[in-house]
């Protein structure tokens, strides 16, 4: 399916939610390189948004633009109820950043990180060790806390990274490709991590590679491509916006598996593993309809699943994934 | 918070900062200050005799009391080459883009790098000067009010010549690129008053060595310290540190302004 056909669901139903973060039309470009052509983006407060884009998509360069990190060329955005161009400082308060490239200072310790940052949030010296010191204790850092940043791990120096964004308490939090480079064990905590902070009420802007980091993680995804937004929505209206659902019959018996693989005809026969497919965008009219058909036919299957296209498939549907880049998929 | 306030505040967390680092590693301080301490050693007791001659005479006790103001000017110059280092080093970190995503006074960083060199400047030149001192260097005719203006006209020197390093260490790409960049912070000095007068160099070669900023803060430092004649120097050496601080400030700013990568 090409991108071009691919509607963009529109947000909300006339009942639009307090916005963390809004931007019409953004625009960058750097030199003849359109990097950003036209970004529309609606989060809801306390919700989890997740950028999800191949290499070089401009994921970076939107988090930048709403970090105040760089301007844009064009459009507008609201971050926090401020706008970026007109009242950086105002965005800059209530945001915190985690860069795709840690953004700890390798030369002093993981508590003088944290100490540094509380001294600039204007914390005043009891309240900073405080925070400090329960900040290195929940991000599992306090045998490491005397030690110099630069010789942490990647999964220590990402939870440091965190823990110092944490400081000042703030509403939205961007995480770019926060689990990039990582093994699996850190991947999974740094999940976790993400986990706890939504449910402290923060906004988490999450930019991500990885089609299961966002499925697991995202109120909402949008995929950028090209620069442009090419489709957005939930997981599951994602999901729904490219063919490959079905729904899986599977039989113990093999003389049950026979007799169904007879009636149902139009299923796709997995001999092997005695089970049945039968194509369905998973909606509950489909299965419905399917139900009664088993039910009608006297076939009982010992297991049913139903199986909607998972985000790869819309990844390479929406990217235009002509060569299947699957090595760039974990 | 008034704006004054928090960038007295966050400037004096940005210091605490890069004297932390100064701290921790100290080596790349100690290593630029042997430069000038092994200068001063190799002219005192290697070609102290002959190179007074230059002076007219004295010999070796009489050339330590003149290159002295030179090699303290110099110093300056080395520890300031670790600024514009530490700088450039510190612009690659992802903790700079962190910084500018904080509501914190914007020139902060900036501060505590300047304030920060200027002391290890200060700390540096008492250090060579108690060298010079045990290798028998006198401030025959200084009061204490000379030596105040000479302490007082360091600082000054070592803060001009603090915000062109910071300038260069902003431009610089990577550490390397910084040392390089910062080379005429070591060499103007060697061409400059602090080894031998000016008139005492080939004629078409004066012009350079007079017309630079290091020579009329070594004549100005030589007066203070040993009564020689100042003249005209004093303002011109103020007026340099002053230039030189402003082009340094804004050429930072600027550096440090421009949008990243």
């Amino acid at each position: 399916m090409h991108s071009s056909v691919m509607p963009t669901p529109r947000q909300g139903d006339g009942h639009p939610s307090p916005a963390a973060v809004s931007t019409i039309d953004l625009r960058k470009s750097y030199g003849d390189k359109t990097v950003l052509d036209g970004i529309d983006l609606h989060i809801p407060a306390g919700s989890v948004f997740a950028l999800l884009g191949p290499n070089g998509a401009g994921k970076t360069t939107v988090v930048k633009i709403l970090s105040t990190l760089i301007t844009a060329d064009g459009g507008q955005a609201q971050v926090a109820g401020h706008d970026i161009a007109a009242s950086p400082d105002g965005v800059r308060a209530a945001i915190g950043v985690t860069g795709q490239f840690s953004a700890v200072d390798g030369l002093i310790t993981g508590e003088e990180n944290m100490l540094l940052m509380a001294d600039l949030h204007h914390l005043s010296k009891r309240e900073g060790r405080r925070v400090a010191a329960e900040l290195l204790e929940r991000f599992d850092l306090v045998e490491a806390a005397k030690k110099p940043a630069s010789t942490y791990s990647g999964g220590m120096k990402r939870r440091l990274d965190i823990a110092m964004t944490l400081v000042g308490s703030p509403r939205i939090i961007f995480l770019d490709e926060p689990t990039t480079g990582l093994d699996p064990r850190s991947r999974h905590n740094m999940w976790q991590i993400i986990r706890q902070l939504v449910t402290g009420g923060v906004t988490v802007f999450l930019t991500t590679q990885y089609l299961d980091e966002a499925d697991e993680l995202a109120d909402r995804i949008a995929v950028l491509n090209n620069g442009k937004i090419a489709a957005q929505g939930t997981a599951e209206e994602l999901k729904r916006l490219v063919p490959g659902g079905h729904v899986r019959l599977r039989f113990t018996d093999p003389a049950a598996y026979q007799s169904a693989a007879l009636t149902l005809r139009e299923a796709t026969r997995d001999d092997e593993a005695l089970a049945l497919q039968l194509p369905s965008d998973g909606s509950q009219r489909e299965l419905r309809s399917i139900l009664d058909w088993l039910d009608s036919t006297h076939i009982e299957a010992d297991e049913l699943t139903v199986h909607t296209p998972d985000l790869d498939d819309v990844f390479f549907a929406l990217t235009g994934g002509t060569d299947k880049p699957k090595e760039t998929v974990r | 918070m008034s704006s004054l306030a928090l960038a007295v505040r966050d400037s004096s967390t940005m210091l605490r900062r890069n004297l932390l680092h100064a701290r921790r590693y100290p080596s790349l301080t100690l290593n630029l200050l042997l430069t000038p301490i092994i200068l001063l050693l190799l002219f005192v007791y290697i070609f102290g005799n002959t190179m007074s001659a230059g002076i007219g005479g004295g010999g070796r006790s009489a050339y330590i009391a003149y290159i002295v103001p030179g090699l303290l000017l110099m110093t300056v110059g080395s520890t300031v080459v670790g600024t514009a280092v530490s700088v450039s080093n510190d612009m690659t970190e992802g903790i700079i883009a962190r910084f500018r995503t904080m509501a914190i006074h914007r020139g902060s960083v900036l501060i505590g790098h300047v304030i920060g060199s200027v002391l290890q400047s200060i700390a540096s030149v008492i250090l060579v000067g108690a060298v010079a001192v045990a290798i028998g260097f006198r401030s025959t005719h200084a009061t204490a009010l000379d030596w105040l203006a000479a302490f007082g006209l360091m600082a000054l020197a070592a803060l001009a010549l603090t915000w062109i390093a910071v300038g260069m260490g902003m431009v610089s790409p990577n550490a390397e690129a910084a040392s390089n960049n910062a080379l005429p912070l070591i060499v103007l000095p060697l061409i400059s008053s602090a080894f031998v007068p000016v008139h005492a160099m080939p004629g078409w070669f004066q012009p350079i060595a007079q017309y630079q900023p290091f020579t009329p803060v070594i004549e100005t430092l030589r007066g203070l310290l040993l009564g020689t004649d100042i003249g005209n120097n004093g303002w011109l050496a103020i007026a340099w540190c002053l230039a030189l601080t402003a082009l340094g400030y804004y050429w930072s700013k600027a550096a440090f302004n421009r949008e990243p990568k």
